[in-house]
């Protein structure tokens, strides 16, 4: 139910939309309701205990979620717009790479970030300054964004046909696994000082990923991370997957990251 | 807690469907290897359910084992986890089952 309006569309969460540096005037807040639920045919009708009836349904959890993503992901392709789901836990340098690679990249092409906390402005305010539209989604309670989510903020934000949008997800390497959100590509990142066994502890996020970012590397002198064992271990649930180390902050490895975005985006 | 989110959707599904019924009992599966713990959702369909056409419906889920299709010796055999290696000490493995989550059936009373 939603905490602002009262309504029970189920896929509430507040909205805001935070222009870029010499984006001229604009400024809305509010919120965003998928209103039609997707019906699912019912497949049988039979009858069973003598108190009722059994209705059999064969229908997935979250065939609503994953319809919606499918919109989403027809939605994006019709206007060539990539949209990227990156995730992580919480302080892997999700921000941070993003705010860089905004302030790199943005001047040569329209970069957008839709922003999922659970609460706060202060990682939107941050990407906004960098120089990208930003739309923040918060979540309250919830632990990850899903596709009705990505929808409103996608109508909010309305990147220009053929950019990029960045789609940061809640923290959380368990929750944002499950939920489609019609992007072109999964960015899981984590950092070395989270330990090199953390793909073994998260398969499902892991598995899923296409390009695994392992930030902080400016810390390798002073942490106990074994590069090639952490690879090793994200390859086994996931081959063939790419694996880029970086140092947000100090700039290492960024061009490998960037030619893998030029690789993404400028697939159809 | 995905598992909140998880439970929702079973509840927004069946009351979409079945918009004028009284639930009785929810037949779920929830595979070894989807992710999704069953005693959270148990917990939270108490709660989720309040107030819904499914409030004071048993939940009853059935837990189908992880099934790993190995691709070096052509095997299926019991996943018990995303990783497991084949008997045959191969890890080039597809999981093939296990991993679904879906809401098999409802019993719905008459009464109503
Ligand atoms: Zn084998």
């Amino acid at each position: 139910m939603c905490e602002t309006c009262g309504c029970d569309g189920g896929d509430a969460a507040r909205l805001t939309t935070l222009t870029a540096p010499g984006d001229g005037p604009g400024h809305a807040a509010g919120h965003v309701h998928v209103h039609d639920p997707v019906p699912v045919p019912v497949h049988g009708h039979g009858h069973g205990h003598d108190d009722g009836h059994v209705v059999t349904l064969g229908q997935k959890v979250l065939a609503r979620n994953d319809d919606l993503a499918v919109r989403n992901r027809a939605w994006l392709a019709e206007r060539g717009i990539a949209a990227l789901n990156v995730m992580s836990s919480p302080g892997s340098g999700k921000t941070t790479l993003l705010e860089r690679t905004v302030a790199d990249l943005s001047p040569d092409r329209p970069i957008s970030v839709i922003e999922g906390d659970q609460e706060t402005l202060l990682d939107a305010r941050r990407l906004a300054a960098a120089g990208a539209r930003t739309v923040q989604v918060n979540t309250g309670a919830g632990c990850h964004l899903d596709a009705a989510m990505v929808a409103g903020a996608l109508a909010a934000l309305g990147p220009p046909d053929g950019s990029t949008v960045f789609v940061e997800n809640v923290g959380n390497l368990v929750c944002p696994a499950l939920f489609d959100l019609g992007e072109r590509a999964r960015v899981v990142l984590m950092s070395v000082t989270e330990g090199d066994d953390k793909p073994l502890k998260y398969p499902h996020m892991f598995r899923g990923a296409d390009v695994l970012l392992l930030n902080k590397t400016d810390l390798l002198p002073h942490v106990d991370f074994d590069m090639d064992a952490c690879r090793a271990a994200a390859r086994r649930l996931c081959p063939g997957l790419r694996v880029l180390p970086v140092s947000a902050t100090r700039g290492d490895g960024l061009g490998a990251w960037y030619d893998w975005l030029d690789e993404v985006t400028a697939a159809p | 807690m995905h598992e909140l989110a998880v439970t929702e959707s079973v509840i927004a599904a069946i009351s979409t469907q079945l918009p004028d019924s009284r639930v009785v009992v929810v037949h779920l599966e929830i595979g070894r290897l989807s992710g999704v713990m069953p005693d959270a959702v148990r917990f939270c369909f108490e709660l989720a359910g309040e107030g819904t056409c499914v409030e004071g419906a048993r939940l009853d889920i059935t837990e189908p084992e992880g099934v790993g299709d190995c691709a070096a010796c052509g095997a299926s055999f019991p996943a018990r986890d995303p990783l497991a290696l084949c008997p045959c000490g191969s890890a080039d493995v597809t999981i093939s089952g296990g991993a679904d989550l879906l809401i098999k059936a409802v019993e719905v009373a008459d009464d109503v």
